[in-house]
């Protein structure tokens, strides 16, 4: 019993097989690339946030004795490359040509003998700028005296990207009329980043003989990368190798493709050598995909008695200087449509307006499950708010309002079909483990005394997996993901998959999952990721699709290959297919088990010299591409308990309790991992967390000195629980996991926040909430960050 | 990787070299302690020394806290760890190990240096206030000998300090008394995160009444001690309206900015909240001492 729960064959607490190189020091991520006569590149950033540049002077520089060339984004424009598209289907500059848009723009790049050099002889490149107005403040950018940001797009007179909305505003109108209560509040879900481990970099060796290019890079999306590159740069997609290796944390942050990739491509093709870029720890918080940045007037309507009747929101979106957010063409808002939550509604509508400000792009990042980060902390202020109007205990206004489990699959009024749910056992038994009743007891005891207790509830629905092709697309590719699978003579097996680990072990996961379907062990499965020559095509890891897309991908697979072993089975012990019965890794005949075939005796058979049905191919390897019918829909009850220091106005998460349900459950180990990791993200937005600019654009968060990143001292024992909810529609049952605690956990602890502040009657305080802010919220001053 | 610009690196294995060095080399060379101030501010180029003198190889003779002459003598090389471990310094300043639990992290405090850190002089710097706060003073070795400054005359404000050229700091000299105690207080956005304000305090205790107080603030933009308050101390016995009182002069005397860290307002608001428990904490600690 304890060996199978130690050494599971499929699913169970298997430690992690990639571990074994991470632990020891032997990942080999980008920079550790080294190849002959390699060059270095460095990026020369723009100081201003709007400038039109005047001229770009690089003789100094390129006459350092270490430098190779100088790319400018004149150059650029001669290989018609200076500008490139984005995710979102707008266009970024590579390098500026004609002006630069926000602080830490792309100017120049210099290839050099080593990157001490190339970062010396950025500094003897003269660069003459004429300062312009800026706009940083989204809530100013349709301003009719807004400066316009990107007068490089035909008839571009305003700042406005897009304007979108989901749900029935007549229908909402007509139900906040009529409601008893209704609360609204504006809300800013403050910018930050992603911060991995490893920052984003390239190694690009372009093989001019054989017109081939090899690209290292930190990328979430090998395969659309590799795409993204034959288009852009005119070179033949089979000629194109993306080769993303171990990669030291991702979270949306590597989904993009970075001028910098480009430059490394360019400059390789120029100087006939393979060139490095790596970007430093501030070019990365200053230049690469940010997150949030979302400015949002919520309303919710109720009746008198605590029935919450519709939701409205409003939205001003701030993509940066360009839109590179990526997220299905059809949703320019990302997911955020599921504000409407866990909760049963009449009505529901929301308006977001996407605005270009002086900031750095991006906008879909940090595991935000395109956007259902924002939306679940709007509902689940709103759901707040409305408690304290109803003097209601919150967790009961929540209970009352649930989707119940009978309502499933669920039609959300902004279009979600949520595909399972059983909301209310996951919060009772969230409110359970904390011991909600003590703690409102204890809460009301120390308030007597004087000293801030806050307890904050969270539930969250997510959205992930996406999705469906015939609604979801990256620039025009369907988000349907393949897999591999190949089963050699012993028995052994390979499986190659589309998408790309950056910590969330899918090397573990994608083998339990064969491993279950297959019944060998998972030791026995090699998985094989990250190289676009050796997988087949999918679009990557991100929105947490990997489980839901890929993974239900790996179980067809590996259903096809049983299904063909039974095939080969009946061969060799001649009887037929249909006498066949399935156990863990064998076919039996049916009344006697004796009589029957391993996985592995049958890989053997198929690759030998048995004779097989007509019109049966020998081998048992088989492919598959996986369309999801839908997304899946995890959940979660989440309960915070912060103490707030009255003098100091300091927060201190005390508790934290987590019941996540992500459907059938693959490596519990794993998911405890990614909650744990989840959370701690949670509690860094809340807390500590922003990208912050002065009035001028100058980026006040370009090192982890200003930028904040939470350490296991900020953060309590993680008390995790779940239940097992499973996705009807999904091969084994499973959700994603990769983003539930980062969507679910900051609204929890603000809510705990808020409560804690009560005393003081504090309505809302916007993130992060820092001991400063938080004592201003206590004098009665709250205000969004700057 | 942030890279800092080139420079030449020697390595100094004794006082005088060093000082023969920093005269030779002239005022484009930098000591190197700890480097965890001098190298963060080379690689974000806010720093282009030509030259490095390394005083690490100092380590063993300069790394020491000893109680001599009536004297705390802690040596300049003396890392922020051995501050934290230290024994003797629990019991006589109780402060050091109350500051140095929250500056940086441990891969900080296993490299940098109290004479680091006095020297640098970061206007968030922690030891500064922790060393006007008890009184100590500096030694600074010249080739031409030494001189003991008092640490309002040591530190001259942000980044500025009384070292000359070819100059350096070689020990700092708390004084120690009966029915002494001393307390730091910080409040910080995270741990290991510069102070977003904080306060030192010390006080000794005779006969029931506060003989002496020490009080320094970090962060906020004041001198570093609170002349003012120190002496609406002297000669009271400790209360809350005690503390109260000194805590608005000190704050009366400081000028903080708004930044990332945290409003004016905030930060005044804070500073006068962590003297007056710095000021309690102090005084418990000075009348276990004396009871
Ligand atoms: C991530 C991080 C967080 C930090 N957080 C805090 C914090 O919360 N609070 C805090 O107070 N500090 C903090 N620090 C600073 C840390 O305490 C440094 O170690 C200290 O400020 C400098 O000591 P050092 O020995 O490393 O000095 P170095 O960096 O080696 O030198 C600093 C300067 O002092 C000069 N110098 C060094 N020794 C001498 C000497 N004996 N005589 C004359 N000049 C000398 C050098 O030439 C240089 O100019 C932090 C540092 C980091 C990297």
């Amino acid at each position: 019993m304890s060996t199978t729960e130690e050494r599971p064959i499929g699913f169970g607490r298997l430690k992690r097989k990639e571990d074994a190189r991470f632990i020891r020091g032997q990942g080999r991520y980008v920079d550790d690339v080294q190849l002959p006569g390699m060059l270095h590149g460095a990026v020369l950033r723009s100081p201003y946030a709007h400038a039109r540049i005047v001229s770009i002077d690089v003789s100094a520089a390129q006459q350092h004795p270490k430098v190779h060339a100088v790319l400018t984004g004149r150059d650029l424009d001669g290989l018609g490359l200076a500008w490139m598209p984005t995710l979102s289907m707008d266009t970024q500059a590579v390098l500026a040509t004609d002006k630069v848009r926000f602080q830490g723009q792309e100017v120049a790049f210099v290839i050099a003998d080593d990157r001490y050099a190339a970062r010396d002889a950025l500094e003897l490149i003269d660069v003459d700028y004429e300062p312009l107005p800026v706009v940083v403040n989204a809530r100013r950018a349709l301003d009719a005296d807004a400066p316009v940001i990107r007068d490089d797009l035909e008839g571009k007179a305003d700042n406005r990207i897009f304007d979108w909305e989901a749900g029935d505003r007549a229908a909402t109108d007509a139900v906040f009329a009529r409601a008893d209560v209704v609360v609204s509040e504006e809300m800013l879900y403050p910018r930050v980043h992603p911060a991995p481990m490893e920052t984003c970099g390239a190694v690009a060796d372009y093989d001019a003989v054989e017109g081939s290019l090899t690209l290292w890079s930190t990328t979430q999306a090998p395969h659309a990368h590799r795409t993204l590159f034959a288009l852009v740069a005119r070179l033949p997609e089979q000629k194109i190798r993306v080769i993303a290796p171990d990669i030291g944390g991702g979270f949306g942050n590597k989904v993009g493709i970075y001028p910098g990739y480009v430059c490394a491509v360019v400059g390789s093709i120029v100087t006939g050598r393979p060139v490095k870029w790596m970007e430093d720890r501030s070019e990365n918080l200053m230049a690469t995909s940010f997150a949030r940045d979302y400015v949002m007037r919520g309303s919710i309507a109720a009746t008198r008695d605590g029935r919450i009747l519709a939701v409205r929101v409003d939205v001003i979106a701030d993509h940066g200087a360009f839109n590179a957010t990526a997220q299905p063409t059809k949703y320019p808002a990302g997911f955020f449509h599921v504000f409407t939550g866990s909760y049963e509604l009449e009505a529901a509508h929301c308006a977001v307006t996407g605005v270009y400000t002086n900031k750095a792009p991006g906008g879909v990042a940090y595991a935000c499950s395109f956007r259902v980060t924002e939306a679940v902390y709007l509902v689940e202020r709103m759901v707040d708010l409305l408690a304290r109007e109803l003097d209601a205990d919150p967790a009961q206004l929540r209970l009352a309002n649930l989707i119940r489990p009978d309502r499933f699959p669920y039609e959300a009024k902004t279009g979600w079909v949520y595909d399972s749910g059983d909301y209310e056992t996951a919060l009772r038994k969230a409110l359970e483990m904390a011991g909600y009743e003590q703690l409102r007891a204890e809460q009301a005891e120390r308030r007597e005394r004087g000293e801030l207790m806050g307890i904050g509830l969270g539930f969250f629905t997510e959205a992930v997996g996406a999705g469906p092709r015939k609604h979801m697309d990256i620039l025009g590719l369907g988000m349907a993901d393949a897999a591999e699978l190949r089963v050699h003579p012993t028995g052994k097996a390979q499986l190659g998959i589309s998408v790309q680990t950056q910590g969330q072990g899918h090397e573990t996961t994608f083998a339990q999952i064969v491993a279950q379907e297959l019944g060998i062990p998972p030791e026995d499965v090699e998985v094989v990721h990250g190289d676009t020559d050796r997988t087949p095509f999918g679009l990557g890891t991100y929105g947490s699709r990997s489980t839901p897309v890929s993974g239900a991908a790996a179980a067809v697979v590996a259903r096809k290959v049983r299904d063909k072993a039974r095939v080969v089975a009946s061969a060799m012990l001649e009887v037929s297919a249909d006498d066949l019965e399935w156990e863990r890794g064998r076919w039996f005949v049916r009344g006697d088990p004796d009589q029957g075939a391993t996985i592995q005796e049958i890989a053997m058979a198929a690759h030998g010299t048995v004779e097989l049905p007509k019109g049966v191919e020998a081998g048992l390897d088989s492919e598959t591409v996986y369309d999801p019918p839908n997304l899946t829909f995890p959940f979660g009850a989440y309960l915070c308990v912060v103490d707030v220091d009255p003098g100091t106005g300091k927060v201190t998460v005390r508790r934290f309790v987590a019941v996540d349900d992500c459907g059938t459950r693959i490596n519990p180990i794993i998911i405890e991992g990614q909650v744990h990791g989840g959370l701690a993200d949670g509690v860094g937005m809340a807390l500590m967390e922003l990208i912050a600019f002065d009035e001028d654009g100058n980026c006040l968060g370009g090192s982890l000195m200003d930028y904040l990143i939470p350490t296991a001292l900020e953060v309590p024992d993680w008390e995790t629980g779940f239940t097992v909810t499973p996705s009807p529609h999904h091969p084994i049952g499973a959700k994603g996991i990769g983003e539930s605690a980062t969507v679910g956990s900051p609204p929890a602890i603000v809510n705990a926040v808020v409560d804690a502040l009560r005393p003081y009657g504090v309505r809302h305080v916007d993130m992060p909430c820092t001991p400063s802010r938080v004592w201003e919220a206590m004098q009665g001053r709250g205000a969004p960050p700057q | 990787m942030q890279v800092p610009p080139q420079f030449e690196y020697e390595r100094a294995t004794s006082i005088e070299q060093a000082l023969e060095l920093l005269a030779r080399l002239g005022p484009e060379a930098r000591l190197l302690a700890g480097g965890h101030s001098l190298l963060p501010m080379m690689k974000l180029r806010l720093a282009a020394p030509e030259h490095l003198i390394d005083i690490d190889p100092l380590a063993d003779e300069l790394g020491y806290v000893r109680e001599q002459d009536g004297e705390l003598r802690i040596g300049a090389m003396t890392r922020h760890r051995e501050l934290l471990d230290s024994e003797l310094l629990r019991r006589r300043a109780a402060i050091f190990a109350d500051a140095e639990r929250v500056i940086a992290d441990p891969v900080v405090r296993n490299r940098g240096t109290i004479g680091g850190a006095l020297c640098q002089a970061d206007p968030a710097e922690d030891l500064s206030a922790v060393c006007a706060a008890v009184g100590a003073r500096v030694v600074i070795r010249g080739r031409d000998g030494e001189r003991v400054v008092v640490m309002p005359e040591f530190h001259r404000g942000p980044y500025e300090t009384a070292v000359g050229e070819a100059e350096m700091v070689t020990e700092v000299r708390i004084p120690l008394s009966p029915g002494f105690g001393s307390a730091y207080e910080k409040v910080e956005r995270r741990v290991g995160d510069w102070a977003v304000a904080a306060a030192g305090a010390s006080v000794r205790m005779d006969d029931g009444e506060i003989a002496r107080a020490g009080i320094a603030l970090a962060a906020v933009g004041a001198g570093v001690t609170s002349a003012e308050a120190e002496a609406a101390l002297a000669g009271r016995r400790p209360s809350e309206e005690a503390f109260a009182e000194a805590a608005r002069l000190a704050v009366e005397h400081c000028s903080p900015v708004d930044d990332q860290r945290g409003s004016a307002e905030y930060k005044r608001h804070v500073a006068g909240e962590l003297t007056r428990r710095a000021l309690r904490r102090a005084t418990a600690r000075a009348l276990r001492e004396e009871g």
